[in-house]
């Protein structure tokens, strides 16, 4: 096995295939950190997710003294108020905490909520805002929905609003996006396959004589097919490294702002990038190799 | 060293057989010319010794091995038995004289200490002294020619197979080939040269293998190229 032998073919090839090898890099490149990128995305509306979920609370809403809602008829009663409490705090494996909202904290609470909107805070007055119970859930994803119809309907209550409803919409929204990340990137995938294809088949047909050459003198298919499988794995490693900085990019640039929006670390840490590039670098080398290897078969038979 | 036993092939693509019944045997250290008019199966002959074709019917053993037991990965192994020349020379045009022989070591992993002792002696052998520098568009076409009996040598073969070698080169030179040729052969080894050069054949009188429509017609120690042609 004579190494740099195999390595100066390696160069020679690559050299004289630059602009085949240039487009290859750059396709593995692009689609290497699209992947990358839907993984991040997958990772961080994950992470995302865990927060919300834990943060969710089912807000019943309860009637009031001139309520519009025709299933209130006036305010609620101290007795229908107690027996929803008592309803809740009967299934003490779903709800952790029931707070009662009155109308003057719930005033209060609009007032710091929209504080930039003075001319709207002056309009409204506590008797128009709802009083509520504020149920925090064990379990969030498991038990909304049981708690929500346990006590949707109830007399007295005029809405039950489950936040979880209202961030599905968005995490549908995010996933949408995430899969349309991922389509495109299997797309550049496939594109990147038949470039490979294509790069190591004029890889060949350049080196023909040599090949032949090799063949007549009696090389192994092993020392023949090395170089140009290498030509294929190198080609994606350099297109590895640039999608690695594009990761490291999309990491620093886009999904560290929205740590902004959180009040706690939702952030992804760097050993989360770190296994994404490590995963695109697997895919990235398998993807060339494989492609190189069956490629050679096809054009450098014995 | 070379055995056709019944040897039959036929290309999918004809209806003829290139070679037809050939049954002969090549002993160690024979030279053999190999004449008939083109087509008659002279190169489908020596690729079957290279097992770069395999035949339809019949047994071939080379050096040993039958080819139709030999693997795909043992392949190369017998083709290091094999030196091979051609009409067309094949040299790498990129490349010294020197470095297209040592090509040939390189590939097949030999060491460098080793490529860099024999190098320089086999191109002496094949009469290259002084000109191991030059590039192969730097020589005339018969020092082409001996570049490539230097590379098919250097790895000292049991066989070499040359395949019209002096189909390019004037007649003047031609005889440097052929005493060339001649030198490998007393070193033992056995040669099989596929030729349409009448002139060399009288010369050499070395036994003559000649083909037809794919069959042996005549097989003649000592013999000359023959009239007909």
């Amino acid at each position: 096995m004579r190494s740099n032998f195999v390595f100066q073919e390696i160069w020679v090839g690559l050299r004289r295939n630059l602009t085949m090898t240039m487009a290859l890099i750059v396709v593995v490149a692009i689609s290497l950190s699209l992947l990358g990128t839907g993984l991040l995305f997958v990772k961080q509306v994950d992470r995302t997710r865990t927060y919300w979920q834990s943060q969710v609370e089912i807000s019943v809403y309860l009637c009031y003294k001139g309520d519009i809602n025709p299933s209130c008829h006036g305010a609620i009663t101290a007795a229908q108020l107690s027996s929803i409490e008592a309803t809740l705090n009967s299934m003490p494996n779903d709800v952790e905490k029931v707070t009662y909202v009155s109308q003057q904290q719930a005033f209060t609470l609009f007032k710091s909520a929209m504080s930039n909107e003075q001319s709207l805070v002056s309009t409204v007055t506590p008797s128009e805002l709802p009083p509520s119970l504020e149920i925090k859930l064990r379990n969030p994803s498991a038990d909304y929905n049981i708690v929500s119809t346990a006590v949707s309907g109830a007399p007295g209550v005029d809405s039950v609003i489950d936040e979880m409803t209202i961030l599905e919409k968005f995490y549908n929204l995010l996933n949408g996006l995430r899969n349309a990340v991922v389509v495109v990137a299997l797309i550049l995938v496939v594109a990147a396959v038949l470039l490979v294809a294509n790069t190591i088949r004029l890889s060949a047909f350049n080196r023909r004589r040599e090949t032949g050459i090799m063949r007549l003198v009696g090389a192994s298919n092993f020392y023949i097919q090395l170089p140009f499988l290498l030509e294929g794995v190198i080609a994606g490693l350099f297109g590895w490294v640039i999608a690695a900085a594009l990761l490291v990019g999309v990491k620093s640039l886009l999904l560290n702002n929205l740590q902004q929006y959180f009040s706690y670390n939702v952030g992804l840490s760097m050993a989360d990038l770190v296994e994404v590039i490590v995963f695109a670098m697997i895919v990235g080398v398998a993807l060339c190799g494989i492609t190189a290897f069956v490629t050679l078969r096809r054009y450098l038979r014995v | 060293m070379i055995e056709f036993q019944n040897v039959t092939k036929v290309y999918p693509s004809q209806n003829r057989a290139a070679l037809e019944n050939v049954d002969l045997t090549v002993n160690k250290g024979e030279f053999v010319f190999l004449v008939g008019p083109s087509g008659s199966g002279k190169s489908s002959f020596l690729r079957l010794i290279l097992r770069e074709e395999r035949p339809n019917e019949g047994r071939i053993l080379v050096a040993g091995n039958d080819l139709a037991r030999l693997t795909n990965w043992k392949v190369p192994a017998l083709r290091r038995k094999i030196g091979c020349v051609f009409q067309d020379f094949r040299l790498l045009p990129s490349k010294t004289v020197e470095q297209n022989v040592a090509f040939a070591l390189e590939v097949i992993g030999k060491p460098r200490r080793f490529i860099r002792r024999v190098v320089p002696e086999v191109l002496d052998l094949v009469g290259l002294e002084g000109k191991h520098d030059r590039m192969p568009d730097q020589l005339s076409g018969g020092e082409q020619q001996r570049v490539a009996m230097a590379r098919a040598f250097v790895n000292r073969p049991m066989i070499l197979l040359a395949d019209e070698p002096t189909g390019n080169i004037d007649p003047a030179t031609s005889i440097g080939i052929m005493k060339v040729l001649d030198r490998i052969n007393r070193t033992g080894t056995t040669v099989v040269m596929a030729t349409h050069d009448a002139a060399i054949v009288d010369s050499m009188r070395k036994r003559v293998i000649e083909l037809e429509y794919g069959k042996v017609v005549r097989d003649q120690n000592r013999g000359v190229y023959g009239q007909a042609y």
